[in-house]
């Protein structure tokens, strides 16, 4: 094993690493959009049903059969490639990124939703006892707290996302799994190469761990000199 | 579509026979892969609370190491990096080559790996919430640490553990769907192959979402139904 050739291997493996952070940071922002929705939905009768079963389907299934539903599935379908939508879906980078988001606000709703309930009914009473709007009390009680609540979580499923994205290698695109996997296919230095690339995605998780567990300090009460 | 439905029914020309075989094979690869994560993760419990900071440390990076790395990565490395190791091996052994290794093991051992991180995690916060009272009891009338364990231990934190480890039940059957890149027929395998000879990918496709949401719907039902009868015994939970 000589050094000279993992440098190379890492300055190469790098190179996707631009396409793997891209796809995790849309992920998971229009993951969080629709996931907020969800819950919204959750409020009425029919839109509870309709949520169930997206976040049922969504958590049931492999993001495997997903992608591939999206990105092999849809195009099958005369309507789709004469739809608007097209030139979007014969693009594998937003079939990838599409799977990837809807598959995340399954989670996250999830996760959200145990953060809504832990929300004290008390703290909402009171705000609307001060004379609060509902968006009001939403964007300054309701949301802060849950968000609080959900924040370890949620820093799983960020992880968990930013391992995910390696599934968009199968659909042809060059991320950091996609380069090492073409680099296996011409040297044939498997053990090598992904261990290599797994030490970036290891790296970038541990960054992460770190930085949600400071954010989880830093949004703790006892920061504001509130009593425990 | 509906009138292609016939390709996935039992006729002449119709994929379920195979279908259901590879449903079949994803179930076998999920469950030793499993009972593997099973056997890794409690290994790793031990690793943490027996007070060696060596297995300690072990048991540690470990978990960490594996919830880092993407999944579809370790298979990758398992398949084709286990078959640079056995090809080396079995040079050195004066062996003639080409060397294989099968799917099946190379997926069990990846994802049994990967499963015993997070079982390691369940298992745990089961084991500290074993109430250390009835630890104590058992030492004083005189147990061993393996009649401690077998007795006292295992059963309080199998209760506590059930929903946990359906969760990772869960993630191990998703799971299991990368192991087709390893050309192994299970599920995935079997419908990109139906998918690739009669173009009809998004039936396909849509089948083998129902066949897991089946796996998945049934299991959670097992597993439920094993809370229920587990907390028995205890107050406000004799259903």
């Amino acid at each position: 094993m000589d050094t000279v050739y993992l440098l190379d291997l890492f300055k190469k493996l790098l190179g996707g690493l631009p396409l793997t952070l891209n796809l995790a940071v849309f992920a998971l922002l229009g993951g969080f959009a629709i996931a907020l929705l969800l819950n919204l939905l959750r409020t009425t009768r029919i839109g509870n049903a309709v949520a169930g079963t997206y976040i049922f389907f969504f958590r049931g299934t492999p993001l495997l059969v997903q992608l591939f539903m999206i990105y092999f599935g849809l195009a099958q379908f005369e309507f789709v490639r004469s739809s608007f939508l097209w030139p979007l879906l014969r693009e594998p980078y937003w079939c990838g990124l599409i799977a990837l988001m809807l598959n995340d606000a399954a989670y996250t709703a999830e996760i959200l939703r145990g953060g809504l309930r832990a929300v004290p009914r008390g703290a909402q009473e009171a705000a609307r006892v001060s004379g609060m709007s509902r968006l009001q009390i939403l964007r300054r009680v309701t949301l802060p707290i849950a968000v609080r609540q959900a924040l370890p979580a949620y820093s799983n499923e960020i992880i968990s996302m930013l391992k995910s994205t390696a599934l968009v290698s199968m659909i042809s695109l060059m991320d950091v799994t996609g380069i090492a996997r073409e680099a296996v296919a011409e040297t044939w230095r498997a053990v090598e190469i992904f261990l290599c690339a797994g030490l970036i995605y290891l790296v970038l998780s541990l960054i992460i761990t770190r930085a949600t567990s400071w954010a989880e300090r830093a949004l703790s009460p006892w920061q504001f000199g509130a009593r425990q | 579509m509906t009138s292609e439905l016939y390709l996935l029914g039992f006729g002449p020309e119709g994929w379920g026979p195979v279908l259901a075989r590879a449903g079949l094979m994803t179930l076998a690869v999920s469950l030793s892969a499993f009972l593997l994560g099973t056997v890794l993760g409690t290994l790793t419990v031990w690793g943490r609370v027996s007070g060696n900071p060596v297995t300690r440390r072990i048991a540690e990076t470990y978990v960490v190491v594996l919830r880092g790395i993407p999944d579809l990565l370790v298979i990758f490395l398992f398949y084709f990096g286990g078959r640079q190791v056995v090809s080396l091996v079995g040079t050195a052994l004066g062996f003639e080559g080409p060397f294989d290794i099968s799917g099946f093991v190379a997926g069990m051992l990846a994802i049994g790996l990967i499963s015993g991180a997070g079982q390691s995690e369940v298992l745990r916060g089961a084991y500290q919430a074993v109430p250390k009272g009835t630890l104590e009891a058992g030492r004083v009338v005189g147990m061993s640490r393996w009649q401690l364990f077998r007795r006292v231990t295992a059963p309080q934190a199998m209760v506590t553990a059930i929903p946990g480890m359906g969760n990772q039940w869960q993630s191990v059957i998703k799971e299991s769907a990368l192991v087709s890149v390893t050309g192994l027929v299970e599920t995935m395998r079997q419908v990109s192959i139906a998918a690739g000879t009669t173009q009809e990918h998004f039936l396909f496709y849509t089948a083998a979402a129902v066949i897991y949401l089946i796996i998945t719907t049934l299991s959670d039902q097992v597993f439920r139904m094993l809370e229920r009868r587990s907390m028995a015994g205890y107050a406000g939970g004799s259903h």
